[in-house]
């Protein structure tokens, strides 16, 4: 049994062919389209490593089927910068040196792009419980934050 | 003058081991040591860069490779930088002597008037034709260190003690391959697999990997299990794709070209192997008090207990702690290569040599037929299941030659297989004078072994399930000269007449245990300090003042003394209210404080918290006080992050929160269980859970070894949550 499905991955237009419809959305990202980027951490929606924006939505990439993003917009960590020109979360992460081992990095990085999207004046609450589905286990948590806040004051400064 | 030498530089003597010029404007360093998320890459650059006088930009890092870097043994006991940055140091420092000798020689004047400015060499300030690249071809680093070259003074450090940024930490943050996890071996035929180690980010971002084989083991449930039989057919009904088996006596793995198919398959195949000799742990085995009637190995450490003067009064009180999981965010993996008799393996272990040498034994094959190369992983907090998988990799990658093979663990395998810190219990007798002062103390510890690596001598886990597995070696644990490992921190620091540790290391545990940071050391100082709190309230005391009435050590005294002046504790405050609190806060808030210096040698911590206990516990604020120990730490005190300061942090002030969470729930008056907010597992529907034996079985189904009880991974979950900042 083959299943192809559509998609668009960071802006780019994508058709995928996968054994089962219900093939893990990080499984495709990571194995056929070669988005390592979003990482496995659990695969069981615990951790929040594989975190994607499905439409502008934070979601969890190991536990959507492939079917259910057909059509969608997907937008992973590769999505959001490039060194040359990086995301103003990119940067304030430079800047704060906000990671240890960085393993969760990427989905912290989306679901804070998530919550700037939605909210550009986040207080410090919100942005910890807009993170609150990612773990970090090395404890790099203030910096994140001091990272994030940063991050949401430059996008204020460049919408004015 | 070799004798003067560091010593993990005697081990590893020839210069050209530690660094090269090979490349124009590049200085290619390599260390033994390897990054765990601790930034020990970054700190070592600094070093190197300092000592030769060259942008830090220059430095090019080669690290944990058998094939290339010096044999530095494991990354572990907060040793990278005093050890380990010591040796580099020295190298760095010998190789720029020789430099400016020749360049002294070519121009004819004395040494002494030479200097190096980003690697140009100078005379007298002003720029001569030579520098370190110019020279490369005639001054040979095949030599030995001498130890006669003087390292820089630290007056004149311009790069070691300042911030650099993390040079891991871009292509975490642009999402580029980095982790084994995210590695393939495509384009090995046109290279050498030491040529594709030397640049991995190049060949990670090689697309598309034809050749790469997927793989899943099913675990032999412990040591002396046998696999009886496996329903091949109806595992690979759940697998949609082709999957094929590799097996040999009791070791039985899952390998395929589609990663989901093989997840699919091992998902279901524990339900379809039948195992004779299981030996699931029972729930007693799980509790720390299981320890206290086992077969054990007794010591008594320190001045046997004296006759009590009549008067005295016994206080006597036991803390536990169950088994405690690493927990690390990703499980663990690795990949494996078996080509041309030669065996090539990439983990993210903590010891690539010693990892070798076991990988020799299990496999019967020459240390020298085997590479081992680190790649990163998720952070690493000590022993974990790194070696193991990278076993795994190997024994299939045997059994294929000519296929790369990852094998990546399950998420429930990391917490049923991968070896847990041991459940510990402390017992404390204290003998207290008439005014409840403590003048005679033991610490009473059982403990299985925090030493289970497989460069102490222990078998991976494959191994135990290969034909004719060898007998595990006998426990031993970390000798307190190396720090000790069940008596890390056993002893009190403070002035108290009598003291002395009796250690019971308890031969047989029902899961297998080893190192996680700072051995026993968390639950020992959170026995010591919970004591010192009891012992505080019996006398009316003052938690602090109780604890410098009891304490000479200058240093001690001073971070606990500025760790109370940061939060504002004032004595007779019993749960250190602020002013204008509400009644319902007062209630409900209090804080408490913890103290030690790790391993009694390294570094001081006080750290005081703030708690809410209500219907759950809550951490509001803390307040660190802490002091580098000594001039090797010192020199790189304040880089960038962890690297630089693990010596303040390991352990000791991490060690604390339990028993302030404790004096905290005392003040309060209530029971506290665990720390920080933790919340359920909440399964959403998906594919997964059709089968069985669903992914999120973890909850309800436990694993043949069951993984730690719910507080372990309590402690996990809530050491790692964002609400606990907020």
């Amino acid at each position: 049994m083959t299943e192809t499905v559509a998609f668009t991955v960071n802006g780019r237009a994508v058709s995928v062919k996968v054994a089962h419809e219900e093939t893990p959305l990080l499984d495709v990202l990571r194995n056929t389209l070669r988005l390592t980027g979003t990482r496995f951490g659990c695969g069981l929606e615990q951790c929040g490593c594989c975190i994607v924006l499905i439409d502008d939505k934070p979601e969890k990439s190991c536990g959507r089927s492939i079917a259910s993003v057909a059509g969608r917009n997907v937008t992973t960590v590769e999505g959001l910068g490039t060194p040359d020109q990086p995301h103003p979360l990119q940067e304030a992460f430079l800047e704060e040196q906000a990671g240890q081992c960085g393993y969760c990095l990427s989905g912290i990085l989306i679901s804070a792009k998530a919550l700037l999207d939605r909210n550009p004046s986040p207080s410090r609450a919100e942005i910890a419980r807009a993170l609150d589905d990612n773990l970090c286990r090395c404890g790099t948590h203030n910096r994140i934050l001091r990272a994030v806040e940063k991050a949401a004051a430059r996008l204020r400064e460049r919408r004015t | 003058m070799t004798s003067s030498l560091p010593s993990v530089l005697a081990d590893n003597v020839r210069l050209d081991q530690w660094l090269n010029f090979a490349t124009p404007g590049q200085v290619e360093i390599a260390t033994g040591r390897v990054e765990l998320g601790q930034g020990v890459l970054t700190a070592m650059a600094q070093i190197a860069a300092e000592e030769l006088d060259v942008d830090v930009v220059r430095i090019k890092v080669r690290s944990g490779d058998t094939d290339c870097t010096p044999n530095e043994g494991y990354t572990a006991g907060s040793q990278s930088m005093q050890a380990g940055g010591i040796a580099l140091r020295q190298a760095c420092a010998e190789a720029r002597k020789l430099f400016l000798d020749d360049a002294a020689r070519r121009l004819g004047c004395a040494a002494a008037e030479l200097a190096v400015q980003d690697g140009r060499i100078l005379r007298n300030a002003a720029a001569t034709s030579w520098d370190y690249w110019a020279q490369a071809q005639s001054v040979s680093l095949a030599i030995p260190a001498t130890g006669t070259a003087a390292r820089k003074a630290r007056a004149h450090y311009a790069i070691v003690g300042r911030n650099a940024a993390r040079i891991d930490l871009p292509a975490k943050l642009f999402g580029n391959p980095t982790f084994v996890h995210d590695m393939t071996l495509d384009g090995i035929a046109g290279g050498s697999a030491g040529e594709l180690a030397r640049d991995l980010a190049r060949d990670m971002a090689r697309d598309l990997a034809h050749d790469l084989a997927h793989a899943r083991v099913v675990r032999q449930p412990n040591r002396g299990a046998t696999l009886v039989s496996i329903d091949e057919a109806a595992v690979r009904r759940a697998a949609y794709e082709p999957i094929s088996f590799v097996r040999d006596e009791n070791f039985l793995a899952i390998v395929g070209d589609d990663e989901t198919a093989v997840d699919a398959a091992a998902a279901v195949a524990a339900d379809h192997a039948t195992w004779s000799g299981a030996e699931p742990p029972s729930a007693l085995q799980q509790e720390a008090n299981w320890l206290l009637q086992r077969s054990a190995i007794d010591r008594v450490i320190g001045a046997p207990a004296a006759d009590s003067p009549r008067g005295l009064q016994n206080y006597e009180a036991t803390y536990t702690r169950p088994h405690l999981a690493h927990a690390s965010i990703a499980p663990s993996c690795a990949l494996a290569l078996y080509r041309d008799g030669r065996l090539s393996v990439w983990t993210h272990c903590q010891g690539v040599y010693p990892l070798r040498a076991a990988l020799a034994r299990m496999l019967k094959l020459d240390p020298t037929a085997i590479s081992v190369r680190h790649v990163q992983g998720p952070g690493c907090y000590g022993h974990n299941g790194a070696d193991d998988a990278a076993a795994d990799a190997a024994v299939i990658a045997l059994r294929m030659p000519g296929r790369p093979i990852r094998v990546r663990w399950r998420r429930q395998e990391e917490f049923a297989f991968e070896p847990v810190s041991p459940a510990m219990v402390v017992k404390v007798r204290a003998k207290l004078d008439a005014a409840g002062h403590p003048v005679d103390w033991t610490t009473e510890i059982w403990s299985g072994t925090h030493q289970g690596r497989p460069g102490g001598g222990a078998n991976l886990l494959a191994g135990e399930a290969l034909p004719n597995p060898p007998a595990p070696p006998p426990p031993t644990d970390v000798p307190e000269a190396a720090g000790g490992g069940a008596t890390r921190n056993a002893e009190p620091l403070y002035d108290i007449p009598g003291k002395r540790i009796i250690h019971h290391l308890v031969l047989e545990m029902p899961r297998r245990t080893s190192a996680l940071r700072s051995l026993g050391a968390m639950p020992n100082v959170f026995a010591l300090e919970s004591c010192m709190d009891e012992l505080a309230e019996r006398a009316g005391a003052d938690p602090i003042a109780y604890r410098l009435a009891h304490l000479s050590d200058p240093r001690g005294r001073r971070v606990i003394e500025r760790a109370a002046a940061m939060a504002n504790w004032t004595a007779g405050n019993p749960r250190q209210a602020d002013r204008g609190q509400s009644s319902r806060d007062q209630a409900s808030r209090a804080k408490g404080i913890g103290f030690a210096q790790y391993k009694n040698r390294a570094a001081y911590a006080a750290v005081i918290v703030e708690l809410e206990v209500d219907e759950s516990v809550r951490l509001l604020r803390a307040w660190c006080e802490p002091t580098p120990d000594s001039s090797s730490i010192r020199m790189l005190s304040s880089t960038s992050s962890k690297a630089a300061s693990s010596n303040r942090r390991a352990g000791s002030s991490r060690s604390k929160c339990g028993s302030i969470m404790r004096a905290a729930a005392r003040s309060t008056g209530r029971p506290i269980r665990c720390c920080a907010s933790v919340r359920s597992p909440r399964p959403k529907s998906n594919w997964w859970r059709r089968t069985p034996t669903c992914r999120s079985a973890l909850a309800r189904r436990p694993p043949a070894r069951l993984p730690p009880r719910s507080a372990t991974q309590s402690h996990a979950r809530s050491a790692c949550v964002f609400a606990i900042c907020r």
